[in-house]
């Protein structure tokens, strides 16, 4: 079965809400919208304090080129706005909303009819995905539209889709795969069509087997979309270890996946260009997994941007007695959240409930050089090596071992028999280099 | 509501630990050990215990009163270091010299470099070179192995390594000699003159196969040591069989399987990328061939390890892992 070469782990899978269906997560009372969900230039707040909104309405956007819309999840009023620390842990200027019934845009087809023509042309559908704020939903939150404008010079070949979820507990795009198949197909072929290609590749990874056969069932009516089922190993899902699993090729070091012709989109994100596309429905709601072995009833729930975690965890039997973290995100690449008021926001693929005693870390002892980081790193790096350096502050060495090719998966901090904090010292030292490495293009 | 702990990710981490690590090699020793008590008697259970001990107190008392710092001694690496250090003497070696031996090998060897992980030589390798060079004749006298309990001083004789070296150095040919070598039968299953540590390579590969099935080390030190040693004394073989004698009686004579095994493998002493084990076991494997040959011992195992150890810095950084993305040049 295919899988990337170097490196990689298998944490305990733990995919507790699997089998449960998406459920609709009520309408809170009030909602709290952060004007910026996305990597890139930051929006611009288009309403104003006291205004009512409705469903869809466009509240914050930006006329540069890396940006995404925001639009309202509910409506009501707008009753303030202010600074909220969101899930990334920045302070972000935010809208908050309190709700009044739901009434939504009357431009958006609320029917579940799937429809599979696609009337847009290439560059309405290019357009029409950046109006909606579509961002990548699998967590980098990278506006998409951007992703189907390939640079001069270069040529895309393949879509690939990421529907590995390699992260342990997380079972949302799982739960969309089997539950938005279809639509999700009709997503990705619009996808193609925006981005000029032919083929299209789902990587599944083989614990979602339901998944895979049932995607394979219905690719048939699809032209050009091949459905592969990967080996289960972390982190598959990072896009240059799923272009290696799924092609064979190497995303060149500080390049894009478009310099080997490929394009990487998230299962959920194809789900959410269908939604936009061919319903007029901005991306104002998406589907989280709440979990954790302490949850009374994981699941995934599809739930209103904005919407305080705190809905999420008292939907799924409440906050057990003996919670020491709150993640957004999953165990790997997650982040720990400070506050249970913190809003869902587009790239929040799940909340993870971790108990005290899970949330220790161990305790910290002599690196015995053993060599386990270096054999789990997807990136062939010398994590230990690394580490080393950024704690002595010595960057030039940490820049010249290429710690600029991390993609702080977490595998050689996972490992570690000593518990040393290798990613804790590699994400410091990444940002010291990525301040000299800016620092030396102005000067 | 109480406090929530914010960290940064991963929140979860493997099962493996460095007690674990430790007291798998432990583990993995134990056939060793109980091979050689049966062969050794009581002396050997006495001679191992009071190198364990002696270890841990040293290991102790050095972090305590000298470096007033955490003490360790649990982590089953001071455990490893005694036990390794009593596969590597006789059994009729006097306690005293074994305890100064545990004394360099911990206190020297180990702690002045700043403890567990930070030192660059192997310390049980170091004591026992210690011991070679500072007690010669009660280092090189090998009780026989008896294979019944017993109270009554063993006799002593050379080891078949030794009886190699002194008989060709006489002008002896292989076949001259063969009389007085064991056969390759009893050095694998043991009951041969030597350490500790050296009676049985049967026992030793057992505790090979459980470590590297373990994950505790991987194959590529132990297979490109025992191969090299096997490839240069094999070719040598096939030049004159009656000076050099053949590959199989090299293999299973004297420390290598040891050696190979358990103390070359040593994750802090040795090289960290799969490239860079190879060489460092190429290179054992040369210098144990090249001193077993032609050097004035007749036994290599612990200098060659010793050396390659030196080198281990160099490898580390010559043998890169092969990088994702590598623009080729």
């Amino acid at each position: 079965m295919k899988t990337f070469k170097i490196g990689g782990i298998h944490p305990e899978e733990n995919k507790l809400a699997s089998s449960k269906a998406i459920e609709m997560l009520e309408i809170p009372q009030k909602v709290c919208i952060p004007v910026t969900q996305h990597l890139g230039t930051p929006s611009t707040l288009v309403v104003e304090k006291g205004a009512f909104v409705k469903v869809g309405q466009l509240i914050a956007k930006s006329d540069a080129f890396i940006c995404a819309n925001v639009h309202s999840s509910v409506s009501g009023k707008v009753s303030k706005i202010e600074t909220v620390t969101d899930t990334s842990g920045y302070k972000k200027t935010s809208v908050i909303i309190d709700v009044e019934g739901d009434e939504w845009e009357s431009s958006i087809d609320r029917s579940s009819v799937v429809k599979k023509e696609i009337i847009l042309s290439k560059e309405e559908i290019v357009a029409k995905i950046k109006d909606m704020g579509i961002v990548g939903l699998g967590g980098a939150t990278f506006p998409t539209h951007v992703k189907l404008m390939v640079p001069q010079g270069k040529k895309a070949e393949v879509l690939i889709i990421n529907g590995v979820e390699c992260e342990p507990y997380l079972t949302s795009d799982h739960r969309v795969m089997l539950e938005k198949g279809a639509e999700m197909l009709v997503g990705i072929t619009i996808l193609m069509k925006g981005l000029g290609v032919e083929k299209a590749m789902i990587g599944i990874e083989n614990n979602k087997s339901d998944a895979i056969q049932y995607l394979q069932s219905i690719a048939s009516d699809f032209k050009g979309i091949e459905v592969h089922a990967l080996k289960v190993k972390y982190p598959q899902g990072a896009e240059k270890q799923l272009i290696k699993a799924l092609i064979n090729r190497e995303v060149p070091a500080g390049k894009l996946p478009i310099e080997v012709g490929c394009v990487v989109s998230n299962a959920g994100t194809a789900f959410a260009v269908y939604e936009a596309i061919q319903k007029n429905k901005p991306l104002f709601e998406r589907v989280v997994t709440i979990t954790g072995k302490s949850v009374k009833n994981p699941s995934n729930f599809m739930v209103r941007i904005g919407t305080s975690v705190n809905e999420l965890i008292e939907k799924a039997g409440g906050l057990p007695e003996d919670t020491g973290k709150i993640i957004s995100g999953g165990p790997m690449m997650g982040k720990a959240l400070n506050s249970l008021e913190t809003p869902v926001v587009k790239g929040t693929s799940g909340i993870l409930i971790m108990t005290k005693k899970e949330s220790k870390r161990v305790e910290i002892q002599n690196c015995i050089r053993c060599g386990k980081c270096i054999t789990v790193c997807p990136m062939g790096l010398e994590p230990y090596l690394l580490a080393q350096v950024a704690e002595n502050t010595n960057y030039e060495a940490a820049e010249k071992e290429r710690i600029m090719d991390c993609i702080e998966c977490g595998s050689c901090h996972y490992k570690c028999p000593s518990g040393r904090p290798l990613l804790d010292y590699l994400r410091i030292g990444k940002n010291k280099v990525g301040q000299n490495i800016r620092n030396r293009a102005n000067n | 509501m109480s406090l929530l702990t914010v960290s940064g990710s991963p929140h979860v981490h493997g099962d493996q630990s460095l007690k674990k690590i430790m007291w798998g090699v432990v583990l993995a020793m134990i056939p060793a050990m109980l091979v050689s008590f049966w062969y050794f008697g009581l002396p050997a259970i006495i001679i191992t215990l009071t190198a364990v001990i002696s270890c841990l107190i040293f290991e102790y008392l050095i972090q305590k009163y000298l470096l007033k710092e955490k003490t360790s001694i649990t982590d089953g690496s001071a455990v490893i270091t005694g036990v390794l250090l009593a596969f590597n003497v006789p059994s009729s070696l006097p306690l005293w010299q074994m305890v100064i031996g545990a004394l360099v090998a911990i206190g020297i060897a180990k702690m002045s470099y700043g403890g567990l992980g930070k030192n660059p030589f192997n310390p049980a390798l170091v004591g026992r070179v210690f011991l070679l060079i500072s007690f010669p004749v009660d280092m090189t006298l090998w009780p026989l192995p008896k294979p019944i309990w017993s109270l009554v001083d063993a006799v002593t004789g050379p080891t078949s390594l030794g009886i190699l070296k002194e008989g060709i150095g006489k002008g002896d040919t292989i076949s001259q000699l063969a009389s007085e070598l064991p056969s390759l039968q009893n050095l694998f299953i043991g009951g041969v003159g030597g350490s500790l540590g050296e009676v049985s390579a049967a026992a030793i590969i057992l505790g090979g196969l459980y470590m590297i099935f373990k994950k505790i080390i991987s194959w590529h030190i132990p297979v490109s040591f025992i191969a090299t040693v096997a490839i240069f004394t094999g070719i040598m073989w096939q030049v004159n069989p009656e000076h050099y004698i053949n590959p199989m009686f090299h293999l299973l004579a004297g420390g290598l399987i040891l050696g190979a095994i358990f103390m070359a493998t040593d994750m802090v002493t040795s090289p960290m990328t799969y490239k860079g084990m190879i060489l460092y076991g190429i290179g054992c494997g040369v210098l144990t061939v090249l001193i077993r040959l032609w050097g004035s011992y007749p036994e290599g195992v612990s200098f060659a390890i010793l050396i390659m150890n030196a080198v281990v810095p160099l490898i580390n950084k010559g043998f890169k892992p092969k990088r994702f993305g590598e623009v080729v040049k």
